[in-house]
């Protein structure tokens, strides 16, 4: 079993889970604010929009989404995200695509997550912060998007525990993670319980730590009402 | 608190144990266990020219040879059930005895020898490039530099491009078929892998006259029968059945039916000449 960690390149695999992690984390919570923030906006149109992406992208399996970015997007449409002279264009594209695809997925998640937040705070809070003049951005700003944030904390936990475990999907579009690694190594080295124990605790490290510090962050931040 | 936390966490670990042994058992078992002369055997379901179902009908190279096999083990077609042998569960499927004999692009490998035993090899392939028809400008493996090339996540063919030709740059993909569309838009230069495979796609109605393959084989892969390690006496049995298909004909008319159609023949070292048993 420890001639494999010496054989392959195990914790670059991991490092590279880590990144398309950190990478998707953030760009799920810039696209999942702003979906919140347009589900529940006063104006119609914007409503329908963020119910509208949220209902389709959640309802589509991942795998389906990140073929697409790469053989959709990539390769048919021909959309590069990098020089595509370059003498690293492929990996470069997939692991670009790849956060692309992934934030894009997760948003949707952390869009539910925050409006389950934002009916954590009292409609009588709006209501005070539209009464003392606060326009709607103002409002959420100030008043409602901050508590928002603190009751959800514990759900956005999940969603990027469920984030992480979902990089394995990228390997199906060649980028070179965790999983993707553990393929190569079954072909070579032929299936065993040593290889799945490794991959299976390297996941553990990195989501059981995000799981405890997510939820002693919401005990210690939820707003006490 | 604490105890019940980790009383969770061992339950869904042994949760996920179950779930993995399911995965890896579901495939089989749809004729019950065969007892006498029924055979199970593990076959690709997905390779055309290889190993191909479509609907109830299996063909193939790799159909073919187990056909002839089993027959001359005393099984008639009836008595066969097909089980799927996705590449990474052919070991398992073997070991825990759900297939009797896997005849699916199986490479005799030392590292597989570890875990089953071969009878074979049946067949001798090479890994090979699938290119657009129209392109003239890879003439085989030593043409690759700068090109951009295609192929299967973790695959052997993948790693031996990756690491004897520094220069490409490689596309992974889950399946072939995916690889495809973007050889088609010119995304990649070519498809890798092994030339039977290729052979079959490029054979396929959809895609004729779209791609050709190169014809430089720059690899040798011995295609062999996967068996329980250690069973001999099966093994005798098996080689003899290939000799004897080589020999009156019937492996020749095996290739020419499946892989004929792709213009293909079959390269250096065919028809091979099994290994003793051991």
């Amino acid at each position: 079993m420890l001639d494999i960690l010496d054989k392959y390149d195990v914790l670059g695999a991991f490092w590279m889970t880590i990144k398309l992690t950190v990478f998707s984390a953030i760009g799920a919570l810039v696209i999942g604010t702003i979906l919140a923030v347009m589900r529940v906006a006063p104006v119609a149109i914007l409503r329908r929009l963020g119910a509208f992406y949220v209902n389709t992208v959640r309802n589509t399996p991942l795998t389906l989404i990140l073929v697409f970015c790469s053989l959709g997007l990539l390769y048919i449409l021909q959309i590069n995200l990098t020089d595509p002279n370059s003498s690293t264009s492929i990996v470069d594209n997939n692991i670009r695509w790849a956060i692309v695809g992934l934030a894009a997925y997760h948003a949707a998640f952390v869009c539910e997550a925050l409006r389950s937040g934002v009916n954590t705070v009292p409609l009588g809070q709006a209501e005070a912060a539209r009464s003392i003049g606060l326009t709607f951005s103002q409002s959420l700003r100030e008043v409602i998007l901050p508590q928002a944030f603190r009751g959800s904390i514990a759900p956005l936990g999940s969603v990027l525990i469920a984030l992480t475990k979902n990089t394995t999907v990228a390997s199906i579009i060649g980028v070179a993670e965790a999983s993707g690694l553990m393929k190569e190594i079954i072909e070579n080295e032929t299936a065993s319980f040593g290889v799945f124990f490794i991959f299976a605790l390297g996941f553990v490290i990195l989501t059981l730590p995000v799981g405890i510090l997510f939820t002693s962050l919401s005990r210690r931040l939820a707003v006490k009402r | 608190m604490k105890s019940r936390g980790l009383g969770a966490v061992a339950a869904a670990a042994a949760l996920a144990l179950t779930l993995a042994a399911c995965g890896s058992s579901s495939s089989g078992d749809s004729a019950g266990s065969g007892g006498g002369t029924k055979l199970k055997i593990g076959i690709k379901f997905d390779q055309p020219g290889m190993g191909l179902k479509k609907g109830s009908e299996y063909t193939g190279m790799d159909v073919d040879v187990a056909k002839y096999i089993a027959k001359q083990l005393g099984a008639s077609e009836g008595d066969i059930t097909w089980v799927q042998a996705p590449s990474a569960q052919r070991e398992t499927l073997i070991q825990t005895g759900q297939v009797d004999m896997v005849v699916a692009t199986y490479s005799i490998t030392d590292a597989r020898k570890e875990k089953v035993s071969f009878a074979g090899p049946y067949f001798v392939a090479g890994q090979d490039l699938l290119i657009r028809a129209d392109d003239t400008s890879i003439t085989g493996p030593d043409s690759l530099d700068g090109k951009k090339l295609c192929s299967v996540k973790g695959s052997t063919s993948a790693q031996k491009v990756k690491d004897k030709y520094p220069g490409v740059q490689l596309q992974e993909f889950g399946t072939y078929s995916e690889c495809l569309p973007a050889l088609a838009t010119g995304g990649v230069d070519a498809l890798t892998t092994d030339d039977t495979i290729l052979a079959g796609y490029a054979a396929q109605p959809e895609f004729k006259g779209k791609f050709k393959v190169v014809g430089q084989p720059f690899s040798q892969e011995n295609y062999g029968v996967g068996i329980k390690k250690g069973d001999t006496a099966q093994c005798t049995k098996i080689t003899d059945a290939i000799k004897k298909m080589i020999s009156d004909g019937s492996w020749q008319k095996a290739i020419d039916n499946n892989l004929g159609p792709a213009g293909y023949k079959p390269g250096q070292g065919n028809p091979p000449t099994p290994a003793a048993c051991s």
